[in-house]
C-alpha cells in the first residue's frame, strides 16, 4: 500500500494523544487510592490541554485524507457495518470528555458523584477519567480494527494490529507524560517513566511478534486464482493503460527495496532502543525525557510508513506490467 | 432474486479494447458527469475507466498463449467494499444487485479500494470520489431506448461476442447457461466474495476428421469394386472413380 501521511500523523497524534490521558488517568486513579501523591488540578488540567491538542491535531490531518472533507460529517453514519465509522464517533466522543475532564481540573469543579463504603469519595473527575479510559481504548479498538478487518491485506489482518496500536500510542503517550510530568511535577517523574519502560517494552515484543508473523505470510492469492488459469507460467504482458491508473498510484509504495530494508531497522531503534535507553539514563531529566519523545515519535512515523507499506494488496497481482 | 452480471468469454475476446473506449465513451457522457483524464495526449495519460483490457502470457515460448483478460467491477454477490463504507456511498442494490457508488454521499476517503481484492474501483481525481462500474444502471433500465440496446455499453460494443449480460440466478438465462455448461468461474475464490461475473475459460477447439470420413467409406459405387481407384493427382468424381 502506499502510506498516506495524512493517516500516519491521524494515527501516531491520537495514538499518543489517547497514551498520554491512560497516563494522567492512572496517575490519579494511583492517587485516589492513597499510592501516589494527588497532584494539583493544573498538573491534571493542562496535561489534557496536551491531550486536546495531540487529537485536535490527528482530526486535522485527517481530513487531508478526504477527497471530499466537507462531506465528512456523513462518515459517522455506517457505525453498524464501518470500523472507519465508529472511529469517526469514538474520535469526537473522546475528545469530548477529554475536554470535560480537562475543564473539571481546571475550574476545580470536582463535585462528589458517590461516596465508597470505604470511605472514597469519587468525584466529577474521576467519573469522567473513567468514561474517557474506556474511550481511550475504543478509540484504539477501532483504530486499529480499520486495518485488521481486511482479510484481504493479511499483513493487517491480526489482533497484533490492534495489540500494537494500543501498546504504541500507550508508550508514546506515557513517555510523553514523563517529560510533561519531569517538567510539571518533577517528584512524579519516575512514576511515568517506569510505566513507560513497560509498556515500551511490551510493545516492543508485540511489534516484534507481527514483524515475525507477516515474515513468514504466504500469499493466498496467486497469479493463478487472480485469472483463473492453472498454468505455473503466467506474466503480465500488459495492465491495460500506458501512464499508470488509480490501481498503480494508490497501492504501491514505490519504494526500492534497499530503502525498504533500512526503514525496518530504523524504526526498531527510534521507537524502542534509544526511547528505552534514555528513560533509563534520563528518569529525571526533561530534556533527555523530551528528546525521548521527540525521538520515538520520528520512529513511529516511519514505524506507521512501514506499517502501510508492507502490506500488500491481491489487487497488485492485476498491475505488474505497463506496455 | 435477480442477481446481474457479466459473463466474459476468454476463448473468444481478442483484446481490441472496445469495450473499455466504449464503456468510457457511455459512462463519461451521462448525468453523472465525466470521467476524469488527465493528460490524454501527454506522456503519462490516466484516467478513471471502469472497464481494463488487460493482457497475459501463459505458458513459456515457444508453448506460450496470450491471454486477453477484461477486467471490470464483479459485483460480488457478498461485496467486503460495502459494509466498510463509512457514509453508506457503496450499496449493493437489492433488486438487481448491482454494487453502486451515490457521488453525492461519497466522501473519497478510499477506504472501499482497499477492502477490494481485485482493484476494480478507481478514484477519480478530478470529482473526488471512488467510481466503479454501474452495470450501465442508466442504459439498461432506458424504457426510451429499444430491447435490444438495454444492455450494457462493453456488451454492444463487443465484436466477438465474448460479453453476455443476464441474470446469473436465473437457471434459464443465457449467462446462466454459459456458466454451468462452460465451465464459467469466478475470480479468487478463496476470499468468499461470491463474485456475480464469470469468467468462461479458454478451451481448445478442434476439428477431428476420421480416414474414413475423407475416403467416404460408404461410397456404395466401390461395393462392386468395378471403377478404378484414381491416382492422388488424377481427378477424382464419383461415377467415373470408386470414391
Amino acid at each position: 500500500m502506499k502510506p498516506a501521511f495524512s493517516v500516519i500523523f491521524l494515527t501516531t497524534l491520537i495514538g499518543a494523544g489517547q497514551g498520554l490521558f491512560l497516563a494522567l488517568f492512572t496517575h490519579q486513579s494511583y492517587a485516589l487510592f492513597g499510592l501516589l501523591p494527588m497532584q494539583s488540578d493544573a498538573f491534571y488540567g493542562y496535561g489534557s490541554v496536551l491531550v486536546l491538542l495531540l487529537l485536535i491535531g490527528g482530526l486535522i490531518a485527517s481530513f487531508f485524507h478526504l477527497g471530499r472533507p466537507e462531506r465528512a460529517w456523513r462518515s459517522a453514519t455506517m457505525w453498524r457495518t464501518s470500523w472507519l465509522s465508529r472511529e469517526v464517533i469514538a474520535l469526537p466522543a473522546f475528545m469530548g470528555i477529554a475536554f470535560l475532564y480537562g475543564v473539571s481540573h481546571l475550574l476545580a469543579y470536582r463535585p462528589e458523584v458517590v461516596t465508597l463504603p470505604s470511605g472514597l469519595i469519587i468525584d466529577l473527575s474521576v467519573v469522567l477519567g473513567v468514561i474517557g479510559t474506556l474511550l481511550a481504548f475504543v478509540l484504539f479498538v477501532c483504530t486499529g480494527m480499520i486495518y485488521a478487518c481486511l482479510r484481504f491485506l493479511r499483513e493487517w489482518h491480526t489482533p497484533l494490529t490492534v495489540i500494537n496500536y494500543i501498546l504504541l500510542g500507550g508508550s508514546s503517550g506515557f513517555i510523553l507524560a514523563a517529560f510533561y510530568a519531569a517538567s510539571a511535577a518533577p517528584d512524579q517523574a519516575d512514576f511515568f517513566a517506569g510505566w513507560a519502560i513497560i509498556i515500551t517494552l511490551l510493545a516492543f515484543i508485540g511489534r516484534a511478534a507481527s514483524l515475525v508473523r507477516n515474515a513468514h505470510l504466504k500469499a493466498k492469492s496467486t497469479m493463478q486464482t487472480a485469472i483463473g488459469v492453472k498454468h505455473p507460467h503466467i506474466v503480465q504482458r500488459s495492465m491495460g493503460s500506458m501512464g499508470g491508473s488509480f490501481n498503480t498510484r494508490e497501492f504501491f509504495h514505490g519504494k526500492n527495496e534497499a530503502f525498504m530494508r533500512s526503514i525496518k531497522p530504523t524504526f526498531l531503534v527510534l521507537t524502542f532502543v534509544l526511547p528505552l535507553l534514555l528513560l533509563a539514563i534520563g528518569l529525571f531529566s526533561p530534556v533527555l525525557l523530551g528528546f525521548a519523545f521527540i525521538l520515538q515519535y520520528a520512529g513511529l512515523l516511519a514505524e506507521r510508513w512501514f506499517f502501510f507499506a508492507q502490506a500488500n494488496h491481491p489487487q497488485n497481482l492485476y498491475y505488474q506490467t505497463i506496455g | 432474486m435477480t442477481q446481474l452480471a457479466l459473463v466474459i468469454d476468454l476463448n473468444v475476446c481478442v483484446g481490441c479494447h472496445a469495450c473499455v473506449t466504449s464503456c468510457k465513451e457511455w459512462n463519461t457522457s451521462g448525468s453523472a458527469g465525466p470521467l476524469c483524464d488527465e493528460n490524454p495526449y501527454g506522456l503519462n495519460p490516466t484516467g478513471t475507466f471502469f472497464n481494463r483490457v488487460q493482457t497475459y502470457e501463459i505458458g513459456q515460448y515457444p508453448h506460450s498463449e496470450t491471454l486477453h483478460f477484461p477486467k471490470s467491477c464483479l459485483h460480488c454477490e457478498d461485496p467486503p467494499c460495502v459494509p466498510v463504507c463509512p457514509t453508506g456511498a457503496s450499496y449493493k442494490r437489492k433488486e438487481d444487485g448491482i454494487v453502486l457508488v451515490d457521488y453525492d454521499k461519497c466522501i473519497g476517503c478510499k477506504y472501499c479500494t482497499w477492502a477490494c481484492p481485485y482493484g476494480a474501483r478507481e478514484f477519480d481525481e478530478k470529482a473526488k470520489v471512488m467510481k466503479k462500474c454501474t452495470l450501465c444502471v442508466d442504459r439498461i433500465y432506458d424504457q426510451s431506448m429499444s430491447e435490444a440496446d438495454r444492455k450494457p455499453s462493453c456488451v454492444k460494443a463487443c465484436p466477438t461476442s465474448a460479453r453476455l449480460f443476464g441474470d446469473i440466478h436465473d437457471p434459464e438465462s443465457t449467462v446462466s447457461q454459459a456458466i454451468r455448461e462452460d465451465g464459467g468461474y469466478a475470480l479468487m475464490p478463496e476470499w468468499g466474495t461470491h463474485p456475480a461475473n464469470h469468467y468462461l475459460p479458454r478451451r481448445k477447439t478442434k476439428l477431428k476428421i476420421h480416414a474414413d470420413e475423407l475416403e467416404r467409406a460408404d461410397n456404395p459405387l466401390k461395393v462392386d469394386g468395378q471403377l478404378p481407384k484414381p491416382g492422388k493427382d488424377e481427378s477424382s468424381m464419383d461415377d467415373v472413380s470408386a470414391w
